[in-house]
């Protein structure tokens, strides 16, 4: 994923008048203050990068402007005038909007339907007035060079393409501010690179842009200024022109980052895990892998080529067709989790908020969800129990938290993401799938997160790590293994893994095409028709 | 672990090199996480109506009220304990008083058309509603159905068996050594002796919903049942066994409802489902799932119990009592709504005070 360098304009904005000025914005919830000192200064006709680490407040900013939060104080102008949005229709109407990770279209309406939902224009007899509807979707569409059916139903578009309808809204109700907020966490190469040209667009018909991205790469094609924020407070702005990843990261964490992917060599033992010929009909065939003690197997490849659901049907949450999982040399039973987990299995699933953590429970229920058949004591399960097992594995992974019984919801990502990985070690697992163990985490707890899999593999947990992030594939593993189609296509060892062999192996036989989005069609459509 | 593990490092594993962290147990005082809950409301406002009425309702105080007041609510509470971990987990029963009048139709056919020994007749009453339990729990549980639709329907074919196989004739003419057995006090007192049942039935519940892994599975699939399956819980042998244990309890409440009226009929229990589920959700639990518990429960079914007995006795008639207990319902449900939509528009100050939790930062 290398998106081309932008032609950035030569004086981005210039002097005009900022669309948005933040100034020590503050807000707290109960006792935790989210936002200390929110500073932001938005110029027409510019792409304005914010980021920080998970829990630095960005989020929090977001939801101010756009009218979720009300601020506790500090000045927020829009255009010039002192503005206070009481909902999220009062800042949309004054002309702000904000596209989200994954957008909420209704999936039974069609493209054109959901760009005008609540605001349809009437034509004659008050009967709303398809035709214009149409004809305006097309010209926004065309102006944005994007190519979807403005009829079809929005059920089963592309996340990439639900992101294309939220801008063509926010363009039809005239905002003169987008805030994306990680748009690009689960699109492709291609999708991104059609996600900044339509941002480019808008930059040079004179709006204001607010990207949020934890992808360096793409802040520095992209953006024209960036702010960097850290627990809440505002950092520092500067012009994308004059500073490098280097000094971000810096500003970002506050103290120099370590090298990102230490893998340390560890001696390989035996087999733990093998699966043979794992067939799942329309989404995996055949698959055979091995996994030994004291080895991270990396699996590579496109999002939606199946490794995931290769991952889930091994652990026995979905059901497969044919083959055989066993563990240590016994047969581990089909579709059920619990057996995967006494054979010893640990699975850290993909989506921590809803299937790795029940988000609303408190740190110590969820560190001790797996483990807690055997805390019991005459059959009875206390709190107490709970907490004591729980508190030394949150303690190893430096889980930040007041208390134990503080539900997961109040934290950050990657502090949710160390939660699950403590309730997963809790276990004392031999085998360890971990699926996209850093997406949606900052840089400090990333590198974190990679020195404790190389720590746990040197200490003989055989590990199967999925990753759509090709530098953490290449770091972390000593084996990769792509999966495009639902087959394995390539084994690769660590030293032929290169970045442009993986590549390869992940879209091989749709060269000719130019283009990765048909890689892309089975698996999603399954999870945007969800 | 399973014999086959092979040994591991017994360095402790972790990103931590030196001293780990610790942790408080609790963000709160004990005193505000016991005193700031809606169960402890519920209690409050039962204790406050409880002493409201015996200083100042006339003949509340006498010997008779306490006795008739849990005679009368013993079908509510009984069927209260399983209704409250079904709807943790999200699902609902509607079909218990349809189970409740099949139960109670079974005991009669045994007992009074067959002859058969009262105590055998009410076990194969319970097994019976445990029966009605496996079938609505095994189209919730393991073919997915909402339970919602599952016992709507269930409420009409139970309660349509139970119809078919009495007409429109009552049994009556129990075994008095039965039907009186369910009126006798507790020695001296105004307490029945089926509150031991009751009792009984209530430590074994709080301690399978408080005090055991299943329990904490249960709150769980309620909060977020996909992740439960990622943890390891069997959502749908949890939710069979839940609505198996609605069955046998609305059972046993049938067997009792028979002796208490020495009357098995195709009309009885009527809307006996909706009292619960609603002394279930003014007791605390949220219809949506994942919270409650039952010390809230018992404290609302009391409350609804005695409201109604208190507002009896100043001469009220039934209907005032319903829409009393209607409003106090939906206060309830709104209170909390209420105060979270507050804290959400105030500014931080007077907010901490209200919010009960820190929300997401």
């Amino acid at each position: 994923m290398t998106p081309s360098p932008t032609t950035a304009p030569a004086n981005p904005g210039g002097d005009a008048r900022p669309v948005l000025e933040m100034a020590d914005v503050r807000k707290s919830f109960g006792p935790v203050a989210a936002l200390r000192s929110g500073t932001l200064t938005v110029r027409p006709g510019s792409i304005h990068a914010l980021v920080g680490e998970n829990g630095a407040g960005k989020s929090t900013l977001v939801k101010i402007v756009a009218g979720v939060h009300r601020r506790d104080g500090g000045t927020l102008r829009f255009e010039g005038d002192d503005v206070d949005f009481a909902s999220t229709a009062d800042s949309k109407a004054a002309g702000i909007a904000v596209i989200y990770q994954e957008p909420t279209l209704f999936p039974d309406l069609s493209v054109t339907e959901n760009i005008f939902m609540g605001r349809q224009p009437l034509g004659r007899g008050r009967r709303i007035d398809r035709a214009a509807m149409l004809a305006e979707t097309r010209a926004i569409f065309a102006r944005l060079g994007v190519d979807i059916d403005p009829r079809r139903p929005a059920l089963g578009l592309s996340i990439a393409d639900q992101q294309i309808i939220e801008i063509a809204k926010a363009i039809s109700l005239d905002a003169r501010l987008l805030i994306m907020d990680e748009p690009t966490a689960a699109l492709s190469g291609v999708e991104v690179e059609r996600l900044f040209a339509v941002a480019r667009s808008l930059r040079d018909e004179g709006r204001g842009l607010v990207f949020i991205s934890h992808r360096f790469e793409e802040v520095f094609a992209l953006c024209d200024e960036v702010t960097v924020m850290r627990d809440g407070e505002y950092v520092a702005t500067t012009a994308i022109a004059s500073t490098t990843p280097d000094a971000i990261v810096e500003m970002m964490v506050g103290r120099e980052v370590g090298e990102l992917f230490p893998k340390q060599p560890a001696t390989i033992g035996e087999v733990v895990l093998k699966v043979e010929g794992l067939s799942s009909a329309g989404t995996f065939r055949g698959i055979d892998l091995e996994v030994r003690a004291g080895e991270i197997v990396g699996l590579a490849g496109l999002v939606g080529a199946g490794r995931s659901e290769i991952a889930r049907a091994v652990f026995g949450v979905d059901r497969y067709d044919a083959g055989r999982v066993t563990m240590h040399g016994k047969p581990v039973p089909a579709r059920r989790p619990r057996a995967a987990i006494a054979a010893g299995m640990a699975f850290v699933p993909e989506d921590r908020r809803k299937q790795g953590l029940v988000v609303d429970n408190s740190v110590a229920h969820n560190v001790a969800a797996v483990i807690r058949t055997r805390l019991d004591r005459l059959g009875f399960l206390t709190n107490r129990a709970e907490n004591r097992a729980s508190a030394p594995w949150a303690g190893r992974l430096e889980v930040k938290t007041n208390a134990l019984d503080m539900p997961a919801t109040t934290m950050s990502g990657g502090n949710q993401q160390k939660v699950v990985i403590a309730k997963w070690l809790a276990t004392e697992p031999t085998l360890l799938i971990i699926d996209e163990p850093t997406r949606g985490i900052d840089v400090g707890t990333k590198s974190e997160v990679h020195r404790l899999l190389s720590d746990l593999a040197g200490q003989g947990l055989a590990i199967l790590m999925i990753s759509s992030e090709l530098p953490e594939v290449l770091g972390m593993a000593d084996r990769v293994l792509v999966v495009r189609e639902g087959e394995i296509t390539a084994e690769l060892s660590r030293s032929e893994a290169t970045p442009e062999a993986v590549m390869k192996a992940a879209t091989a036989g749709h060269e000719s095409t130019g283009e990765l989005a048909p890689v892309l069609p089975d698996a999603l459509m399954k999870e945007v028709s969800a | 672990m399973s014999a086959s593990t092979p040994t591991r490092g017994t360095a402790p594993v972790g990103l931590s090199k030196g001293e780990a962290r610790t942790y408080a147990s609790y963000a709160r005082p004990a005193w505000q996480r016991w005193l700031l809950t809606r169960e402890t409301a519920v209690i409050l406002l039962l204790v406050v109506v409880f002493t409201w009425a015996t200083s100042s309702v006339p003949n509340f105080d006498g010997p008779l009220t306490l006795y008739y007041l849990f005679l009368d609510l013993m079908p509510i509470l009984l069927i209260a304990l399983p209704m409250t971990l079904v709807i943790i987990t999200g699902e609902i029963d509607l079909s218990v008083a349809s189970t409740v009048v099949l139960t109670s139709a079974v005991t009669g056919l045994l007992t009074i058309d067959a002859g058969w020994g009262f105590g055998q007749a009410a076990l194969v009453a319970v097994a019976v509603g445990a029966l009605c339990g496996l079938f609505n729990g095994f189209l919730v549980g393991y073919v997915g159905l909402p339970s919602l639709a599952v016992t709507i329907g269930t409420l009409a074919l139970y309660r349509g068996i139970a119809v078919g196989l009495l007409g429109t004739e009552a049994k009556t003419g129990f075994p008095e050594a039965w039907t009186d057995r369910v009126k006798e006090r507790i020695g001296e007192t105004s307490y029945p002796q089926v509150l031991v049942v009751f009792g009984v039935l209530a430590v074994v519940f709080v301690l399978l919903l408080h005090f055991s892994g299943f329990g904490r599975g249960v709150y769980e699939i309620g909060l977020n049942d996909e992740a439960a399956r990622f943890s390891g819980v069997d959502v749908a042998r949890t939710k069979l066994l839940l609505f198996v244990l609605a069955g046998a309890v609305s059972g046993l409440a049938g067997v009792y409802y028979t002796l208490r009226y020495d009357l098995a009929r195709g009309d009885a229990a009527n809307g006996l489902e909706l009292q619960v589920i609603a002394a279930v959700l003014l007791g605390g639990v949220s219809i949506f799932g994942g919270r409650g518990a039952l010390h809230g429960v018992v404290a609302g079914v009391l409350l609804i119990g005695v409201i109604s007995s208190a507002m009896r006795l100043q001469g009220e008639t039934e209907n005032v009592t319903t829409i009393v207990i209607g409003l106090l319902l939906i206060a309830s449900v709104v209170a909390p709504s209420f105060l979270s939509w507050v804290s959400g528009r105030l500014p931080a100050g007077v907010k901490g005070a209200l919010s009960r939790r820190p929300r997401r930062t």
